[in-house]
């Protein structure tokens, strides 16, 4: 069964992806691979907004009942938002894991580091190895 | 050894199975120079009637004292039901029963403790006990860190009338890992710990005020004044509690405006021997809010394919073997059968049961109080309300009073003089429900008479 990887966002090899927003900043979540392969979610903890990341730190956890994983930020800079919806409905990451499953907002400090992840294409690749 | 079922020929036949030359072989991934060759120092092996023999003359030699000694294990009197019920095969020697498959009996009794622990403490959750009271404080204070988000400090601010022991296992555990235990000035004229040895840390980032209750002395703190500075100051409030006082004492969840915030305490005096010294088991309850925090096994309570209630481990994602290095503790057990030993004496207690153990206890050190204070040169410290234990001050060194009463078969209390010198000839002592009037009329006058000596 293949999963969605929509092609206007970027990727980290482990899961993660980001999208470049209007504003300039960046909106993170995990794929939808990812979210197939945790299972039902029942926990998620979110980074503290203002706090400061750096890039492929952990930021925030995953918890299904089998499984909790660390989420890592794609880019540095700190962090402006998290999606507190989770808090009482940690689902939507499974149901819509790009849209209303977002996890954190970044002001990232070094745009360049947006060029450094992956495309749709190479993480399809790297989904297809697993 | 001589119960292991497989025989030569069992063995070989597994052997071959498996392709394997020889046991050893299967230990050959371990470099040559990791093991070990013969034992050097272990004496030739014992026959099992020799061993007996050797446990049955040791054991006689503890003696069965008179015991007024309390300090953190207290005697009680333990139905004859409960271990019993305890030493049946299915809990006494099950290893490690938490498969919801193969377990519901022993599930169900720990989610009834946790039952009962929240209950007690007058907190939302409960987790299946851990190794003792002095780790669970240590266990308290990481998860406090842990918890507590906004707080950088990692300071924790403890009374002097902690349990000295709870302190320095809180300090081993803990060490490496940052975390700064500041000792509060007690109060010299109360025996308590005032509000004012606070007051200089107000403002300060604190992340967690510990209070016991009753401190260490025997004596009540302040709980309501000091959870309120607390929170006032953004600091959590880990408790530490003796749980039988628990049954006539307003519990830490209700304890100033909000409650605290981690209950932690060792849960002897709840039907567990003294064993000369353990095992005994630490508690731990929390608020909800903390619950991902809080280490150790979780017993929950849910429903089957059919719709019937079962019990299960929940909340696994926090412990050890889902989390790793990232767990909220190495901690991945709990104390099995001293907690089923405590939930059954629970049960055969209840809550009135409990409260009349409590009231016998304080009624007897009360007794036992007035009857010591009549000697010249005994004195009563600290005059403040207490709870079954008490200082008293002796004209000459504990120990050697101690050691006389020992030779007349009297474990006489605790010396304080050695965590607290300031004290002076301060000796800690304490009667139980198990203490009668003859058997306190026996201390007085074993004491009357060494005192009486020189």
């Amino acid at each position: 069964m293949s999963s969605s990887i929509p092609s206007d966002l970027k990727y980290l090899e482990s899961h993660e992806w980001a999208r470049s927003e209007p504003d300039g900043t960046i909106t993170v979540g995990i794929s939808d691979h990812a979210q197939g392969a945790l299972g039902d979610l029942v926990f998620v903890e979110l980074p503290e907004v203002g706090k400061v990341l750096t890039k492929g730190a952990a930021a925030a956890v995953v918890e299904s009942v089998k499984a909790a994983s660390d989420v890592y930020s794609p880019v540095s800079g700190e962090v402006i938002a998290a999606n507190e919806s989770l808090s009482g409905s940690p689902e939507l990451v499974n149901q819509d894991p790009y849209g209303q499953g977002w996890l954190f907002k970044i002001k990232p400090s070094d745009p360049a580091e947006l060029g450094q992840l992956l495309d749709a294409a190479a993480y399809g690749k790297v989904v297809e190895n697993e | 050894m001589p119960f292991i079922p497989h025989t030569e020929d069992d063995v070989r036949e597994m052997l071959a199975a498996i392709g394997a030359p020889s046991i050893d072989a299967l230990f050959e991934e371990i470099p040559e120079s990791l093991r070990t060759r013969e034992l050097t120092g272990i004496p030739p092996a014992l026959t099992e009637m020799e061993i007996a023999r050797l446990m049955r003359e040791r054991a006689a030699s503890d003696g069965t004292p008179l015991n007024f000694i309390g300090a953190g294990a207290y005697e009680h009197h333990i139905p004859a039901a409960v271990w019993a019920i305890v030493t049946r095969g299915e809990f006494y020697s099950a290893y490690t029963p938490y498969q919801a498959e193969a377990s519901q009996g022993t599930l169900q009794l720990l989610y009834e403790y946790q039952t009962m622990m929240t209950r007690l403490t007058g907190m939302q959750v409960s987790n299946a006990s851990l190794y003792d009271g002095a780790s669970a404080l240590a266990e308290a204070a990481l998860m406090a860190v842990r918890a507590h988000r906004r707080s950088k400090s990692a300071r924790i601010l403890v009374p002097a009338t902690l349990n000295p022991t709870y302190l320095s296992v809180a300090r081993a555990i803990t060490e490496g890992q940052n975390l700064h235990f500041d000792v509060l000035p007690y109060d010299r004229s109360t025996g308590t710990q005032p509000a004012s040895a606070l007051e200089p840390h107000a403002g300060q980032d604190i992340t967690a005020v510990v209070i016991q209750q009753p401190n260490f002395f025997g004596l009540f703190e302040d709980v309501d004044a000091i959870t309120d500075w607390a929170h006032a100051n953004g600091a959590l409030v880990i408790a530490v509690v003796n749980p039988l006082s628990l049954a006539i004492l307003k519990p830490p969840g209700e304890w100033g405006a909000k409650g605290v915030d981690i209950v932690v305490g060792d849960g002897q005096p709840l039907g567990v021997p003294l064993s000369a010294g353990g095992p005994y088991f630490g508690f731990m309850t929390t608020r909800m809010e903390h619950v991902r925090q809080m280490p150790g096994r979780i017993i929950g309570r849910t429903v089957d394919l059919d719709g019937k209630p079962g019990y299960t481990l929940t909340l696994q994602a926090r412990e050890q073997h889902i989390r790793r290095s990232k767990a909220t503790s190495n901690i991945c057990t709990n104390q099995g059968l001293l907690v089923t030993a405590a939930t059954i004496y629970m049960s055969i207690l209840g809550a009135k049961g409990l409260e009349r153990v409590a009231a016998a206890s304080q009624a007897q050190t009360t007794a036992l109080v007035d009857a010591l204070t009549q000697i010249d040169n005994v004195r009563l410290v600290f005059g403040g309300p207490r709870f079954h234990e008490a200082v008293l001050q002796l004209d000459r060194p504990v120990r050697g009073v101690l050691d006389a009463l020992a030779e007349r078969g009297i474990v006489g209390g605790y010396d304080l003089s050695r965590h607290y010198p300031e004290l002076g000839h301060a000796l800690l002592v304490c009667a139980t429900e198990t203490r009668t009037a003859q058997d306190i009329e026996r201390y007085a006058a074993a004491l009357r008479e060494v005192l009486s000596a020189r």
